[in-house]
């Protein structure tokens, strides 16, 4: 199928906005749009950010999913207690894969589930007594833990308890930092603004502990990965890379990260953002108040990491300048032969993006050189500035889709029919029981990382896999092809 | 009732945050509208004397109270909306 025109996008978004009812269709189409390289600012042509409507399927998370799952919980030497009923950890429990060195129960905790457990006695009479002996408790059998962060869920804030008053009480008592975290999952309209209220609770309660102490010996060289959360082993994919051109990455945030790294961030002189989303805030707060430059990077793809390692080093003297090419220069061999192998194999396929954070504009760049076409891409919980910067990425006519609802998504699946769709596992076996090759782009699918020019050849080994698949040729029963009209010859 | 709904939609004094972008303009942001845009013109912009009106890429126009001598940047500070 050839691209789209823009009359066939605008009359497919009205075609399935069809189906619904006048509010829902008066506020569905705000939310799906046609890019337009043309426009300088996303809100002339789509609405983001904005609360569900009842009744649709949507993907989106909580803000307790945004604060204790992605960004406090990777970091792995602190314990995190979700502090409330045992669901919300224990279905969420180790689910993200991000990786980490340490051995699991003793220096750190990141597969681990540590919760307060509400019954109904909690919820009547208070559950701040049973989380005060939760951390002595924490205290006496994982006595090598660094910290804790209390992670509200739902009833905390609905029955008033005083965790802030907890945690200092507590921290008077065991000397240790421990945060609570208001990131109740009512707040909000996405896990996104989980995402802010944990960038706040560093900010307020970990990020200024070391100000004013210059013990830490500093480099000119010294950044921080923010928001590179090690899907995968994607973290250190990156950071080799840096490594090489020759800075010191001094912290990761959150992915294998620890939270003394994270005391030391205000040190560094350069931060870098990969997901602007979830830690775009503490980088401002950064700037504002350390005067730490941060700069946005790409490493998805040989072309974007090229441009990204370049921009980076553009902040530095001559040797990360050179250290840069040196480092694209050692790698180009390597992407070179996984592009000659896979490109003729993966050409002019079109992918289809439903993700969240980064990722609906960031993997662009990394299908393109395999010469592929993303022709339809959104966020979960994007926010009007994600969408600013996905215009420039998007071919022209192509779909933008907000908050997309499960049957929106299936029916422009089943309209523009792309090669490949790429999703969350809720969307996967939709998809494939569909008969279209699906990657799930939130975990990797189990795989990984996708992140630098290592990550790369796994990307595109992963797509060929899943594109060429024969599964797929075995779609329709034996006795539906065309095979199966010629007369069947007997075997002797 | 009204006015409280009012100031829920629209803040006229929000909390806007400016820092320099990398080709030296100035970045106008306000997190809670998602609003990142740049600023085009500005009343007072010399070292003794900053503030004032000031007009976004969009159009929209701000005031903020005029300083002296001028602040340093990156900085959080409150603009009325005109």
């Amino acid at each position: 199928m050839a691209a789209m025109t823009r009359e066939e996008t605008e009359a497919l978004i009205q075609e399935v906005l069809e189906v619904y009812p006048e509010k829902a269709k008066k506020d569905r189409e705000k939310h799906l749009a046609i890019n337009d390289q043309s426009l300088e600012k996303a809100n002339k042509c789509i609405t983001s950010n904005r609360k569900s409507l009842p009744g649709v399927m949507t993907i989106r998370g909580c803000a307790y999913a945004g604060s204790k799952g992605v960004v406090w919980g990777p970091i792995k030497d602190m314990i995190h207690i979700s502090h409330g009923p045992v669901g919300c950890g224990q279905y969420s429990r180790a689910g993200r894969r991000n990786y980490y060195v340490g051995t699991t129960g003793i220096n750190t905790f990141g597969t681990m589930n540590f919760t307060s457990d509400f019954t109904e006695k909690d919820i009547v009479f208070g559950g701040d007594k049973k989380l005060a002996k939760l951390i002595d408790e924490i205290e006496v059998l994982f006595p090598m833990n660094k910290g804790i962060s209390i992670q509200s869920e739902c009833p905390i804030g609905l029955i008033g308890d005083d965790i802030e008053a907890v945690a200092k009480v507590k921290n008077k008592e065991h000397g240790k930092t421990i945060v609570p975290v208001r990131c109740e999952g009512f707040r909000g309209v996405s896990q996104s603004l989980g995402h802010h209220i944990a960038n706040d609770a560093i900010r307020d309660w970990v990020l200024e502990k070391r100000d004013g102490d210059d013990s830490f010996p500093t480099t000119p060289y010294d950044v921080a990965v923010i928001g590179d959360y090690n899907i995968g082993g994607d973290a250190w994919a990156s950071r080799t890379l840096l490594e090489e051109m020759g800075l010191r990455v001094v912290a990761q945030w959150s992915g294998d990260g620890t939270i003394a790294e994270i005391e030391k961030t205000p040190k560094v002189k350069l931060n870098l953002i990969h997901c602007y989303r979830s830690m775009n805030y503490i980088a401002r707060h950064m700037e504002e108040k350390y005067s730490i430059p941060w700069i946005e990077y790409n490493f998805f793809g040989p072309t974007k990491i090229a441009e990204s390692l370049r921009r980076i080093a553009e902040h530095f003297d001559d040797t990360i300048k050179e250290g840069a090419e040196r480092v694209i220069a050692r790698y180009k061999a390597d992407y070179d032969a996984v592009i000659a192998k896979y490109k003729p194999r993966l050409e002019g396929k079109r992918v289809m993006l439903y993700i969240g954070g980064l990722r609906p504009r960031h993997v662009i760049g990394a299908y393109e050189d395999l010469g592929m076409e993303v022709v339809g891409t959104g966020y979960e919980f994007g926010h009007n500035d994600d969408y600013d910067r996905t215009i420039k990425e998007m071919g022209n006519a192509t779909l933008l889709y907000d908050d997309v609802t499960g049957y929106e998504f299936e029916e422009f699946v089943k309209k523009v029919q792309p090669d490949l769709v790429g999703s969350g596992v809720k969307e996967k076996y939709i998809f494939q029981k569909m008969g279209v090759p699906f990657r799930q782009m939130h975990s990797w699918d189990y795989s990984g990382p996708y992140h630098g020019y290592d990550g790369f050849a796994i990307f595109a080994r992963d797509m060929d896999m899943t594109i060429n698949n024969p599964c797929w040729k075995s779609f329709k029963a034996p006795w539906k092809t065309e095979a199966a009209s010629e007369p069947v010859k007997a075997v002797a | 009732m009204l006015t409280l709904l009012f100031f829920a939609l629209e803040n006229p004094m929000p909390s806007v945050m400016l820092r320099k972008r990398e080709d030296g303009k100035l970045l106008f942001y306000v997190a809670k509208k998602d609003l990142e845009e740049t600023i085009e013109t500005i009343e007072f912009d010399s070292p003794e004397k900053w503030g004032g009106e000031v007009v976004l890429g969009d159009g929209s126009k701000y005031y903020f109270e005029p300083m002296e001598p001028a602040p340093k940047i990156p900085l959080t500070l409150q603009a009325k909306r005109l």
